[in-house]
């Protein structure tokens, strides 16, 4: 290939090698920057860098043009070394008009670099960006390198040849910045010429390609850029790796569960952002035997999961916070009934609509205590979008030992963020055991509500002889499941059922540790805010500090040990992305004075943010 | 009742019946009794499923499995239980509150996708567990305990609201007509796809009487007319009225003068369209003679037919869920 000579024509000459870079690109919301972040991440990965990724996008889908407030951003991290978030600055912001540089330039780093889209800075564009004088005349980018780059008429250009008209032309420009980045950082064209030959045909396909080729040409030749960089490969632990967002990863868990537990999938959702994405991978799993369900309504979606479980099968949805909202009282019967479910919530900011596509943690109570009645269910949150994958398998694990509704708590950053991800041997993951009671041998009537030593009653299924029962939300008498409205059995059941559902901490791994035992400060955070506070902690141990880190995947029950450990630091500091839930828990149930740290931005943690709490805690400040 | 308890013991469960004494859902329920044996579907492999409401305490009543949900989500429990679970009959047990009101949607988008359930709604145009207040069927001027006034709005008309959502099986019958409604339920029972049943039923404690035209022996020939897949539609204690189509819609007339039985309405209940379903759904009493019997029963594909799930066996479904994870752009580290 002629590209791959100049890949080491280009980087022989002087390319410098950096550890880690983060590009942001940003333009109008039908510019194609989802799709050129997420192509520079997998080319990336797949030249072996760790990579980390930030989708950041408004709710709606072709948002006025040009203005500030349709905005879509994609930042990409990648690394010669392990990253866990998609960074805090930004080295490289694409901006394809004057909007995208001006909602974006506040997280540039000091002297970083910005390719601009000259072409869009004319009066218009500038009118749209409410900008008074441009910004690239007025000197206020001038601590930056600003490269002017005529993304738009140069793409036109490069695709004359095919005699395709200005619209699509213009539809291109992505690929042309694109090609800029390519060049700027070594990556390799071949897997992005893959996409676009598997993804579109003819003149679109040869357009986006030579848009491309051209971008990265315009890099080479016009000495805008003083040299080119290189990132080389991060060490990875052997076996075969993709990427995945989380929204992937639980798709996929949700298979790979139904498989190890010998269980037809049934996953049943109604549309909604940031958890849609779910629906659409399970449902292209047909020939894994998956069942996908777009119900009429939420309540529809838990009911109907709720059905399927009735029958044996393996009943899941998915939603976020304002449908788990009308799931509520489905979730309850589910409790009652004692019937497997799993209930996914990509959290997203709230109240009501509040905000769809962004991050929040603010659904823990809701899915610890939102329910009338004592309706206590596991709650687990996975901390990354790899262990989306890991989370449901254990969830499903809990769901059936106990016979109970679970609840996993993901979140629109780690559900929309991708990172490499090393593909498990199906074949070799712990199989989840299931019994079923069968047809009974003597005359005794079944008892549905009998309980083995993990206090869960029998899932018998519909179809077999001699175990007919009706199961309901009324309170059900001990043992026997009969309707009962009896005083002592009531308070009997609720105690039975609160206890099941402590027994999740026996199910659940140990907590670990990372750094000191005890000591000064200790982290405790939950959810996807993991990989911020983890860096965040290293950074500070490096720089001396006594601060150790614990993390909670399970949430309700709090996991053992973790009321001891708490007692072992002078302070407690929860970061949650929510005004104090999790620290309101922990409060309450260990009587430990924890601190919170909280931002309801709409945006993840930034390993900043948690770094200088630490370092003001500790009286340290930088 | 009891006489048809003892012959079928095997699908009357053995909990205690709380309906007030004397309430139509006795004699839905000893009906279904006597219809389930008859079906050649095992009690362990039939399934009720219903919601809140008098009428959704049903499936206590019956020795097959069951599940009592919550408000008006019966149709989507039974939804999920039919898709992957094919090979059971589920029935659903509903009322006009729980189906019309709180539940309205979950019932059109089942019978729309032609889930193969059969769905049961008792109407008595009242709700009764909660102590009176108007439902979605009471008729405006209803005195209730929410309406010293009386009822305002007009109501909801299951029938034309089931055909409305293109069900393939619509039919009605009234509690106490025994050998009619017996009838109805097989029917039901035998149709693949969604059937839809309104059951006339009186509440004798909040709506006594909302359906003595259909019920009372004195007056009720001159009130319904009983429909057949084939038959002119003849109605009358003396079967000496009939349905016509006018250009202006159905009309009563009497026979013997001016018109005879050719001249009247023919009933097609495999008819593609529902167009004439319609119409006769639309006859309302006092207006005209309401019809029981089955409006509709044509063939669709059912939502299973339609979904066409695999199961593939274990080997199978392994190295296809192996596929899965290695999808997209992988590459390897030694």
């Amino acid at each position: 290939m002629e590209i791959d000579e100049k890949v080491r024509e280009s980087q022989a000459k002087s390319p410098v090698d950096v550890e880690a870079v983060v590009i942001r690109f940003a333009g109008d919301s039908g510019d194609g920057m989802q799709l050129a972040g997420t192509q520079v991440a997998v080319s990336s990965a797949l030249m072996g860098n760790d990579i980390a990724t930030f989708p950041d996008f408004p709710a709606e889908i072709r948002a006025p043009r040009g203005t500030p407030a349709g905005v879509s951003g994609f930042q990409v991290q990648f690394a010669s070394r392990q990253i866990m978030t998609p960074g805090d600055t930004v080295d490289v912001l694409v901006a394809m008009n004057p909007a995208a540089l001006k909602a974006n330039l506040g997280n540039l780093k000091a002297q970083g670099t910005i390719v601009i889209d000259i072409d869009a800075f004319d009066a218009k564009g500038l009118r749209l960006a409410k900008y008074d004088e441009n910004p690239v005349e007025n000197g206020s980018l001038d601590e930056f390198q600003v490269i002017e780059a005529p993304i738009t008429s140069q793409t036109r250009k490069a695709v004359e040849q095919l005699g395709i008209g200005h619209k699509i032309a213009t539809r291109c420009r992505n690929f042309f910045a694109m090609g800029i980045i390519y060049w700027l950082y070594g990556r390799d064209l071949t897997a992005t010429t893959r996409y676009i030959d598997s993804k579109f045909t003819g003149e679109v396909a040869e357009a986006d390609k030579l848009a491309l080729r051209a971008g990265w040409h315009y890099g080479e030749t016009t000495e805008a850029f003083e040299r080119s960089y290189q990132v080389p490969a991060a060490s990875q632990a052997p076996g075969t790796y993709r990427n995945v967002t989380g929204n992937e990863a639980l798709a996929l868990g949700l298979m790979s569960a139904a498989h190890l537990s010998g269980k037809d999938l049934f996953y049943s959702a109604y549309p909604i952002t940031p958890a849609s994405d779910i629906l659409h991978r399970v449902s292209r799993f047909t020939e894994c035997g998956a069942r996908t369900f777009q119900a009429e309504d939420e309540i529809a979606a838990i009911c109907s999961a709720i059905g399927a479980a009735f029958g044996g099968a393996m009943g899941t949805t998915g939603s976020s916070g304002p449908g788990i909202a009308l799931k509520t009282e489905a979730l309850g019967l589910a409790v009652m009934l004692e019937l497997p479910l799993l209930v996914i919530n990509v959290q997203r900011g709230g109240p009501s609509t509040g905000l769809p596509t962004k991050v929040e943690q603010t659904d823990l109570l809701q899915a610890v205590t939102g329910r009338n009645g004592e309706a206590p269910m596991p709650v687990l949150a996975p901390s990354s979008p790899g262990d989306c994958f890991n989370i449901v398998i254990e969830a499903w694990r809990i769901a059936t030992k106990l016979m109970t509704p679970v609840m996993i708590l993901s979140d629109a950053f780690t559900a929309n963020g991708a990172e490499p991800w090393r593909i498990p041997d199906i074949t070799t993951l712990e199989a989840i055991e299931i019994e079923h009671p069968k047809s009974p041998t003597g005359m005794e009537p079944f008892r549905p509500y009998d309980r083995n030593e993990w206090l869960a009653r029998p899932w018998a299924l519909p179809g077999t002889p001699g175990l007919t029962h009706r199961i309901g939300g009324i309170e059900k008498a001990d043992g026997t499941g009969a309707i009962s409205y009896d005083p002592l059995n009531h308070e009997k059941m609720v105690k039975l059922r609160a206890d099941k559902i402590e027994k999740t901490a026996l199910l659940t791994p140990d907590l670990e540790i990372a750094g000191p035992e005890s000591g000064e400060l200790l982290v405790v955070s939950w959810g996807g805010t993991f990989g911020a506070c983890q860096e965040a902690i290293v950074q500070a141990q490096r720089d001396g500090l006594s601060v150790a880190h614990v993390h909670l995947r399970c949430l309700n029950p709090l996991p053992r040990g973790l009321g001891a450990i708490l007692k072992r630091y002078k302070t407690v500091l929860a970061p949650e992305l929510n005004l104090g839930q999790l620290r309101q828990l922990v409060r309450a149930k260990y009587l430990v004075d924890v601190r919170g740290l909280n931002k309801v931005r709409g945006q993840p943690f930034w390993i900043g943010d948690i770094t200088t709490e630490i370092h003001r805690l500790l009286g340290q400040e930088k | 009742m009891n006489a048809t308890a003892n012959t079928v013991p095997n699908f009357a469960s053995d909990q205690e019946v709380r309906w007030c004494p004397g309430c139509g859902d006795f004699a839905i329920l000893a009906q279904m009794k006597k219809v389930l044996p008859t079906l050649g579907v095992k009690p362990e492999n039939t399934v009720v499923v219903s919601g809140i409401g008098c009428s959704s305490r049903f499936p206590y009543y019956l020795e097959t499995y069951g599940m009592h949900g919550i408000h008006g989500r019966a149709p989507a429990i039974a939804t999920g239980l039919k898709r992957t679970r094919p090979d059971l009959q589920v029935w659903v047990v509903t009322g006009d509150g729980d189906a019309l009101s709180i539940g309205c949607t979950h019932l059109l988008h089942a019978l729309r996708r032609n889930v193969d359930i059969k769905i049961l709604l008792f109407n008595n145009r009242i709700y009764g567990l909660t102590k009176g207040q108007f439902s979605p069927t009471s008729l405006p001027g209803l005195v209730t305990s929410s309406t010293p006034m009386g009822t305002a709005h007009e109501p909801l008309h299951p029938l034309s609201i089931a055909l409305a959502s293109n069900a393939t099986f619509v039919a009605r019958s009234v509690d106490t007509n025994a050998k009619h409604l017996g009838e109805v339920l097989r029917r039901a029972a035998a149709h693949r796809g969604s059937a839809f049943v309104e059951i006339y039923q009186n509440c004798h404690i909040f709506n006594d009487g909302a359906f003595d035209f259909a019920k009372n022996p004195a007056i009720r020939d001159d009130h319904i007319v009983a429909i057949a897949h084939g038959e002119p539609l003849v109605f009358g204690k003396n079967r000496d009225k009939g349905i016509r189509l006018d250009v202006a819609g159905p009309e009563v007339v009497t026979l013997g003068g001016e018109y005879n039985e050719p001249d009247l309405l023919v009933h097609d209940e495999k008819a593609d369209t529902n167009t004439i379903a319609q119409m006769i759904a639309g006859m309302r009493h006092p207006l005209m003679p309401e019809a029981i019997g089955v409006l509709r029963d044509v063939d669709r594909p059912t939502h299973n037919d339609l979904m066409r799930d695999k199961t593939p066996d274990p080997k199978s479904r392994e190295t296809a869920v192996n596929r899965l994870l290695h999808g997209g752009e992988t590459w390897t580290v030694a």
